[in-house]
Formats: structure tokens, C-alpha cells, sequence
């Protein structure tokens, strides 16, 4: 990742305080350690003119920005702005302090003023740099933006033009080191592509002719040829970045609290200071010590670091997120996740891969043989399982044998009285064939050859390899996973059963999902959050309705980005309990800086309205309870990868 | 209509909460959202008087917190 350097304001502004911090010191040091401090070097009743007028210098050194935007800002009619509180704070303890040195009691007061402002804009910097920082982390990571596009151009010479030029159709070059600008297919070449900045997947993808391409990849190896299928403005990578951006737009509850929390704190502990001044003070007479305690008040109330490290610690998660290739389409998604107890996967294409495969041979005799005679069957059929059974003999296949569709029973294959049989039960019987049953859950091929059986192919949809264990680590953390099906009622149960789900519905019609998703967010308790996984392939509707819609390997699917508010880009059901630990980790710091910079601010102004706690506490009751929620909020920034994720890394 | 506006030197959290809250009481305006992480302004108005609903919450924005640009 590239370094983050300071720019030039930031910079400016840290010089600035540098420099105040120096002077500040020079004027302390000799201020307490000198006999007397600053206020004995003239001497008499007007001694305290004197470290007056160079505290007042650092002072205004530091806080001209602060005085300027508090003057502006009544202007606008902003009271309770917090530079404004800052100025009264400081002032006020000036202006006590000039008052103590008039009635001739003991020069203090003017290094507290000062030093309450120094650090007041040291916090402020610090809070810009961090924002800034993490702003520019989760730029990083998305720096998916292609900036060119190579137009090839009649005789096959490149032109270098804005992406967003380029139209479908058109034919571009893609060299090795450049960004895919446009979604499209490769007409010639071979290459890898580094696809790690759209799905966090490190394993290169490997294309050729024919291959889909995905803009925002990197290619590796080789020049690609690309037909351009989608303009910029509808590739994958505008969709992508557009929903990153707007990401941080959905406010979530806890945010909405603090802002609320913010806008009565602020007026409330005014209040309270100016009673805290003027009552007691009336009371007792004692006016400077209550007016000091009341300046202590305004300090504390500035909102701005309460209100910082909430949103932070969102940014942050959903950064975290997408370095592992999960979307999160904002803060108040990712909220909800943490409390998601029901998962509804669709079965097809989510749990299972959606391609059948053959999971089981039963021979009569020898296993390759059932293979082999049941591919020259099915050599030419185009249907799933016939393809299925080829893929898996995977060899050259003997030709010559007249195939004959028998409907709704399978294949016949002839050549010179060689009689191949391969199909499903009624066509065993037909033929008079004494088979045996294959008795596992799934579509079933019997093969027989001249009269005598050979065996059994059971072919089924493949469950995926790390279904089972995200399911395990789901009903781990509490939350109800269900599948819903078209398939029939065995089929379900012993998927249902192999993975660990606590529920399955079978036997729906594609439009019954979006019924029985109304159905179980009717039936479940308050407070519970429904999910649903689908690959967004006929599921926008169901993805849409639940509370939470995750849409799995989102590459290259609109409708999928558009209608779920969880994107995983990589086809890996492990995104989601991943997803959920980054959940609960932001909620677990959200909560924390909620309590914790209440908490403390409550605690000081305790201890200011008593007495204990002096102006240097109040500012870092302010500036310090900032910085450390902030670095709290850091920390949801950090790795998540899954123990077995990390074992493969090793590995590999 | 739905329009995103970038924000330029929004530097403190909680303006952009009063800027949200400000702009939100403006009269067309249906919905607002001020990302003080995103610097972004999500903003949906009356179609008919978009453009000048959008002159008023610059001006708006302009009196809470000055040192903020909507770039529009």
C-alpha cells in the first residue's frame, strides 16, 4: 500500500502547533521553574503584564483560527459551535487570571488558558489525520479505477482513449500491468488475472478466447484482445466504486444516537455551567472558583469528539470488509448483520455449485467400464447429466454407435449387435434387466450392455466444498440456517443433513421463495434479523425483502449489486460468517467508545463541579477521549482471516 | 430526484450532523444524508425546484459551517 504523506494543509497546521508547542514551552519552563515564575521578573502589581502578554502571543499564535471561526459563526447565528465554546473556555480563564493579578492574588492561570487551546488543536489535527488517513486506506484498496482504455483501431494500432469513450462492441488491447477498463470477452490471447482488488481472491484467474473478462482486474501475464460488452458507465467497476461511495450514506441507529445524543449534550452542559457560575457563585461569593468550574464545563461539552469515532469504526468495518471482497452497503447494514440470527440460503447455486456432477458409482463389475459405455451413450447430448457423465470419463469416447432417444427413460447405443443400455429404472425394466437400486439422493443412471447389467452412476447437484463448514460456524454463533428448494422432500433432507442446517423448505416453485421469506419474516420474533443468501441470479425479489439480501459471486451480476445490501464478490460462502465477525467486532468497539467517551466526560465534569479535576483534565476529558476512540476505531481495521483461510495461505 | 454531492473540507463530525439537520428542515427537501466519512451529501428533492432548493442549501450549509464547499 502506498505511504500516506501529509498534505500540505495538514502539514501546515502540524508546523503550526510544533511550533506553538516550542514557544509554549520556552514560556512555561522559566514560568514554574524560575523563582517566583514570569510574574516576579518586573515585579510589583502590574507584574503579571508581563508572562500575560507572552502567553497571550502563544496564544493567538494557536488560536487565531479558533477566535476567527467563533466570531463568524455568531454571526451565523451558531452558538453552541464548538469553536465558540473553546474560545469562552480559554478566554474566560484569561480574563480570570487577569483578574486574580489585578486584585493582587497570586499570578496563574495564563499557561492553563494557553495550554487548553494548544491541545484542543492538537486533537483537532489529530482527528483530521486519522480521518484522512482512513479515508484514504479504503481509496486504496478500491483503486479499481482504470484511467485508460487501448481502442484498437483498423489495422490493429491502439489508441489511448477515456474508457468511457469506448463502446460495446469495439475491440480493446489489454497489456500485461494494465487495469481491465470494460467488461467484455477475450478474442485472442491468454493471460492471468489478478483479481484480488475487486474479490480479495489472491489465486490469479487464468482466461482465454472465449473467457469473460471483469474491468477493475489487473492483467498479468500476457496482451489480451477484448470485445467490449457493457459501456463504462454499466461495467462491473463503475458499479462497484459507485456503491462504495455511496456506502457511508446509510446512517446506522448508533450514529443516529450520537448525533441526537450531540445536539442536546452540548446545550445541556451550557446550562449547567452558566447555573454552576452563577449560583454557587452568588452563594458563596466565591466567584473566581466557580466561574473556573464552569469554564472547565464548556471545555468538556465540545460534542465533536463523541461524535467523530462512531462513524469511524463503520468506515472502518466496512474497509475491513472489502479487503476481503464483502460489500457492505452501509453503516446501518452492517449493524444489522451483528445481530443476524436466521440465514435463508437458496439451495441452487449458493449452497450447492448448480452444476451436477457425478457423486457415486456403483458397478456391477468394473467402475470404469460403467463409465466408459455410459459416455458413448451420452456423447451427444446436450442434457446436464449426459454432459455431467462425459466430464467425468473425461477420455475420448469409441464413436460408430447409432444412439437412440428412448423419451423419458434414456439412450440406446447400437453398433454391429453391441447393445449399450443407459438410463434410468423404466428402461432397465423395459428391457427385462435385473439392475440394482442405487439407493443415494440424486438422478440416477443405469448402464447395461448385451442383456447384463454393469452398474449405476448417481449424479447430483454438487454441494460446495465449504458450505458445511460456514453453516457449522453460523449455528456456532447462535443464528438458524434454513435452505429453500425446488428440490423434492429426500433430496432437501439429506443436503439438509449433510451440511448441518437446522431447517429446509423443499419442493418450491421459484415465486414460492418470495412466499415463504414473507412467511418466515412473519413468524419471527422481534428484534430478529432475517438474511438471505442467493447468487442473485432470479432472487432479486427474495433479496430485496429480507432484511438483509446477500448476493454471492455479485461480479458481473446487476441485478444482484442493485437489489442486495451485502455484495460477497467472491463466490465463497465463507464471506458471510467472515462478514459477521467484522460485524461484531465494529459493534463491539462502537459500543465501547459510546460508553467509554460518555462515560468519562460524565466523570469529569463530576470532578470539575466538585473541584478535583482542573481545566488540564477538562481538555483531556475533550481532546484525549477523542484520540483514544479514534484508535479504538482503528482496530476494526485489522485481519479476520478464518483459521483454515490462514492455513491455506501458509500452504500455498 | 436523488442527486450525491461531493463536500470539500468537512472537517468536523459534528457539523456535518447540524448541516444534515439544517438542510433537512428546508422546505422541498424529502430526504437528506450528510457522510462525514464519505464527504458526501445524498440529497433527494422536489424535481420542479431542484436547482434552486439546491441554492438553498448551500446557503444553508454556508452559515453552519463555512470552511465546507458543495461541489456541484
Amino acid at each position: 500500500m502506498k505511504r500516506f504523506s501529509l498534505n500540505g494543509k495538514l502539514k501546515r497546521e502540524l508546523i503550526r502547533i510544533l511550533v506553538a508547542l516550542t514557544l509554549f514551552f520556552a514560556v512555561f519552563l522559566p514560568d514554574k521553574l524560575l523563582e517566583g515564575g514570569l510574574g516576579g521578573v518586573s515585579g510589583g502589581p502590574a507584574g503579571w503584564v508581563f508572562p500575560f502578554l507572552l502567553y497571550l502571543a502563544v496564544y493567538l499564535l494557536i488560536g487565531y483560527d479558533v477566535l476567527w471561526r467563533a466570531a463568524r459563526n455568531i454571526l451565523h447565528g451558531q452558538v453552541f459551535d464548538e469553536n465558540f465554546l473553546m474560545c469562552v473556555a480559554t478566554l474566560g480563564a484569561f480574563a480570570l487570571a487577569v483578574f486574580r493579578g489585578v486584585t493582587g492574588q497570586p499570578i496563574e492561570g495564563f499557561d492553563e488558558a494557553c495550554a487548553v487551546l494548544l491541545f484542543y488543536q492538537v486533537g483537532e489535527w489529530f482527528q483530521r489525520y486519522a480521518t484522512g488517513r482512513s479515508r484514504r486506506s479504503i481509496a486504496g484498496l478500491m483503486d479499481i479505477r482504470p484511467d485508460h482504455a487501448n481502442l484498437v483501431r483498423g489495422e490493429g494500432d491502439a489508441v489511448r482513449v477515456d474508457p468511457a469513450e469506448v463502446k460495446v462492441g469495439d475491440v480493446i488491447l489489454i497489456n500485461p500491468g494494465e487495469k481491465v477498463p470494460l467488461d467484455g470477452v477475450v478474442i485472442s490471447g491468454a493471460s492471468a488475472l489478478d483479481t484480488k482488488a475487486l474479490t480479495g481472491e489472491s489465486l490469479p484467474r487464468e482466461v482465454q478466447a472465449g473467457g469473460e473478462v471483469i474491468s477493475g482486474c489487473v492483467n498479468l501475464t500476457a496482451q489480451l484482445y477484448v470485445r467490449v460488452t457493457r459501456e463504462f458507465y454499466d461495467s462491473t467497476v463503475s458499479k462497484i466504486l459507485e456503491l462504495v461511495e455511496n456506502a457511508s450514506g446509510q446512517k446506522s441507529k448508533a450514529e443516529n444516537f450520537i448525533t441526537k445524543f450531540a445536539k442536546y449534550y452540548t446545550p445541556v452542559v451550557c446550562s449547567v455551567a452558566l447555573l454552576l457560575a452563577v449560583i454557587p457563585g452568588a452563594v458563596t461569593a466565591d466567584w473566581s472558583t466557580w466561574v473556573y468550574r464552569a469554564l472547565s464545563f464548556l471545555v468538556v461539552s465540545c460534542p465533536c469528539a463523541l461524535v467523530i469515532s462512531i462513524p469511524l469504526s463503520f468506515f472502518a468495518g466496512i474497509g475491513a470488509a472489502s479487503r476481503y471482497g464483502i460489500l457492505i452497503k452501509g453503516a446501518n447494514y452492517l449493524e444489522r448483520f451483528n445481530k443476524a440470527d436466521l440465514f435463508v440460503f437458496d439451495k441452487t447455486g449458493t449452497l450447492t455449485k448448480g452444476n451436477f456432477a457425478v457423486v457415486n458409482v456403483s458397478p456391477a463389475g468394473n467402475a470404469e467400464e460403467v463409465l466408459r459405455l455410459a459416455a458413448i451413450a451420452e456423447r451427444d447430448s446436450s442434457h446436464p447429466i449426459a454432459r455431467s457423465v462425459v466430464a467425468r470419463w473425461g477420455k475420448p469416447t469409441a464413436g460408430g454407435y447409432a444412439l437412440r432417444n428412448v423419451a423419458g427413460a434414456g439412450v440406446v447405443a447400437e453398433k454391429e449387435g453391441d447393445v449399450i443400455l443407459c438410463g434410468n429404472a423404466k428402461l432397465m425394466q423395459e428391457h427385462g434387466i435385473a439392475y440394482t437400486e442405487e439407493k443415494g439422493v440424486g438422478t440416477v443412471v443405469y448402464v447395461a450392455r448385451n442383456g447384463n447389467f454393469v452398474g449405476s452412476i448417481l449424479i447430483a447437484d454438487e454441494v460446495k466444498p465449504e458450505a458445511a463448514e460456514v453453516v457449522g460456524a453460523l449455528n456456532g454463533m447462535g443464528a438458524k440456517t434454513v435452505m429453500l428448494t425446488g428440490d423434492n422432500r429426500a433430496i432437501a433432507a439429506s443436503v439438509a443433513a449433510k451440511l448441518g442446517l437446522t431447517g429446509y423448505k423443499a419442493s418450491l416453485l421459484p415465486q414460492n421463495k418470495v412466499e415463504e421469506v414473507e412467511r418466515l419474516l412473519a413468524e419471527k420474533e422481534k428484534g430478529e434479523i432475517l438474511c438471505f443468501v442467493g447468487d442473485g441470479i432470479n432472487d432479486a425479489p427474495v433479496l430485496m425483502r429480507a432484511d438483509i439480501g446477500i448476493a454471492m459471486g455479485g461480479v458481473g451480476s446487476d441485478a444482484a449489486i442493485e437489489a442486495s445490501d451485502v455484495v460477497l464478490m467472491k463466490d465463497d460462502l465463507r464471506g458471510i460468517p467472515l462478514a459477521k465477525r467484522i460485524a461484531r467486532k465494529t459493534m463491539a468497539v462502537v459500543r465501547e467508545n459510546i460508553v467509554f467517551s460518555i462515560a468519562v466526560k460524565a466523570a469529569i465534569l463530576l470532578l470539575s463541579a466538585v473541584g478535583i479535576a482542573n481545566m488540564w483534565l477538562a481538555v483531556f476529558g475533550d481532546v484525549g477521549v477523542a484520540v483514544l476512540a479514534i484508535l479504538n476505531a482503528m482496530r476494526v481495521n485489522s485481519k479476520y482471516e478464518s483459521g483454515t483461510r490462514a492455513k491455506e495461505k501458509a500452504e500455498a | 430526484m436523488k442527486k450525491v454531492y461531493r463536500l470539500e473540507d468537512l472537517d468536523c463530525a459534528n457539523c456535518a450532523a447540524k448541516m444534515e439537520r439544517a438542510v433537512g428542515k428546508l422546505d422541498g427537501v424529502t430526504s437528506v444524508s450528510v457522510s462525514f466519512m464519505g464527504q458526501r451529501m445524498t440529497i433527494e428533492a422536489d424535481d420542479a425546484r431542484f436547482e434552486s432548493i439546491m441554492d438553498e442549501v448551500v446557503r444553508v450549509c454556508r452559515r453552519v459551517e463555512p470552511d465546507c464547499r458543495i461541489l456541484r
